[in-house]
């Protein structure tokens, strides 16, 4: 017999409120299943299982918070060794007194339904089963957002889940938006995030309190805890550019490469030949990582981060990388990364191209001992063989633990990333 | 294809990524990724669209030239002049 515990995801996560089981008693499950939805301060997340066996019994309810590594269910048949009972389960307090059941939940999930969006007909709103069911004939497509509705939402704390759209096919538009900003607080309290079938705990604000003050801790920690030095080169893409244009002339139009891409994959190559700053610092000593574990620092423009990892990174191709980006971005933004993409990385990376800003200097997350950042693409001035030619440059930057690596060992990841981005016909 | 006819193939198109996306209140030669707050991987999503609508591919380098309302007019009026030519 095991056990299925609250996982760690991310290395700020001390909690987590369970907010739902895709699973029951007697269900048999598999290594990697998704079983649970578990939110953090930052999102809600999918969780897997890390056994196979068979659930026994579910011993957290939806909306109990539990610390990290509390048991949340019985396994039977699985490999892991026995664990604590229940007995001593720490549960926190309750987030929302009036969650709707597992059931609803399930339904609302199997059915696509946005919660948030639902008014219960029960005793103090409490959502029925009838409820989900009445919307879901005709089954509901969710609506479209635009992408500037759901970047104002995001700005302004508007869960999108309390909007309706007056776009094509209910699509919601900057406008309904601006229209529901201008509205008093809604009398429903918001226990979803529109973005996806799976819910939130917390209502926006609450959210981006707590995605705040987890930032503050962790960054708090790094620059009191870690001697960081910092180093930085200037790296010519023309090659890489070259590169990338001959591979998007055979490419389908809408899985061309970009730049990001390409950058990735040199940062996660060079980890794998510098293993001194990829892994991880614990009890005053350096512990290498196995693999490349690379974290892809995203922004959510609500003023939050969230971190996705590329597990193994080094070992995909630019075409995979670029999948899985596109992927994790989408996703990140939806709130539906699953816990596995969330686990500890190696080594993390800032791309603030998009952001159109020259260079990005990071702070480090402990207990990783590095972070590479990449600033915008531009085309610049550049002495070529003596001559002065227009080169599309970027700045990389690296911040690093000195406890772990002195500057010579930085100074060799830069390098290998200038070198591997001149040799692009080698990814 | 007439200027009009590519000015209402892009603004379709523009509106699946961005449902509210409205051409008649901008500058013809605005920024669209700006505008329209597009990074880099829905700038692709809009070339890919907008190049199985006209019918015909946008190679990269024909695609970074599309920043604004009138280079898309331009290129896509143009562009769709040559291929039936061919044709």
């Amino acid at each position: 017999m095991g056990d299925f515990r609250m996982p760690s995801l991310g290395a700020d996560m001390e909690e987590g409120t369970l907010l739902e089981w895709l699973v029951k008693p007697g269900d048999t499950v598999h290594r990697g299943d998704i079983v649970a939805v578990v939110d953090t301060a930052k999102s809600a997340v999918e969780v897997e299982c890390f056994d196979d066996g068979v659930i026994d019994a579910l011993l957290v309810d939806p909306g109990q918070v539990v610390p990290v590594g509390a048991v949340l269910a019985r396994l039977e048949g699985s490999a892991a060794a026995t664990g604590p009972t229940s007995a001593g389960l720490p549960v926190v307090s309750p987030v929302t007194p009036i969650a709707p059941s597992p059931l609803v939940r399930h339904r609302a999930h199997e059915l696509g339904i946005d919660l948030a969006a639902v008014r219960g007909t029960g005793a103090d709103g409490v959502l029925h089963r009838r409820d989900i069911e009445e919307l879901a004939r005709p089954a509901p497509t969710r609506p479209r957002v635009s992408p500037l509705a759901r970047r104002l939402a995001e700005a302004n704390g508007i869960n999108l889940g309390t909007v309706s759209g007056t776009g094509a096919g209910g699509a919601i538009r900057a406008d309904d938006v601006r229209k529901a900003m201008a509205a008093p607080a809604m009398a429903a309290p918001a226990i979803g995030q529109a973005t996806g079938p799976t819910m939130s705990g917390l209502d926006a604000d609450q959210r981006a309190t707590a995605m705040r003050n987890s930032i503050a801790a962790l960054m708090s920690r790094s620059k009191r805890e870690i001697p960081h030095y910092y180093l930085s080169t200037t790296v010519d893409l023309q090659r890489t550019s070259d590169w990338m244009r001959e591979r998007n002339r055979e490419l389908p139009v809408g899985e061309r490469l970009v730049p990001s891409a390409a950058l990735l994959l040199a940062a996660a190559r060079a980890a794998r030949e510098v293993p001194e700053l990829n892994g991880h610092w614990v009890d005053g000593a350096f512990r290498p990582a196995a693999d490349v574990d690379l974290g892809l620092i995203l922004s959510l423009r609500s003023g939050g981060l969230l971190v996705p990892v590329l597990a193994a990174a080094d070992t995909l191709d630019i075409s995979q990388v670029m999948a899985l980006m596109r992927d994790l971005t989408r996703r990140a933004r939806a709130g539906r990364l699953r816990g596995s993409e969330l686990s500890q990385p190696s080594i993390s990376v800032s791309n603030l191209g998009d952001q159109g800003v020259e260079s990005v200097i990071g702070v480090i997350y402990p207990p990783q001992v590095a972070l590479i950042g990449f600033g915008a693409v531009i085309p610049r001035p550049w002495a070529v063989d003596g001559l002065l030619g227009i080169r599309p440059l970027v700045t990389v930057t690296l911040a690093a633990d000195h406890r772990a690596t002195d500057a010579a060992i930085g100074a060799r990841l830069l390098k290998t990333i200038d070198r591997i981005l001149q040799t692009p016909e080698e990814t | 294809m007439t200027p009009d006819q590519a000015r209402a193939m892009l603004e379709t198109t523009l509106r699946e990524i961005v449902p509210d996306a409205d051409l008649s209140t901008l500058a013809p030669g605005a920024d669209l990724r700006s505008t329209f707050e597009l990074d880099s991987l829905d700038f692709v999503e809009l070339v890919d669209k907008l190049s199985t609508r006209a019918g015909f591919r946008i190679e990269e380098d024909d695609a970074d030239g599309l920043r604004s309302v009138e280079a898309v007019t331009a290129f896509l009026v143009t562009r769709s002049a040559h291929v039936g030519q061919q044709a």
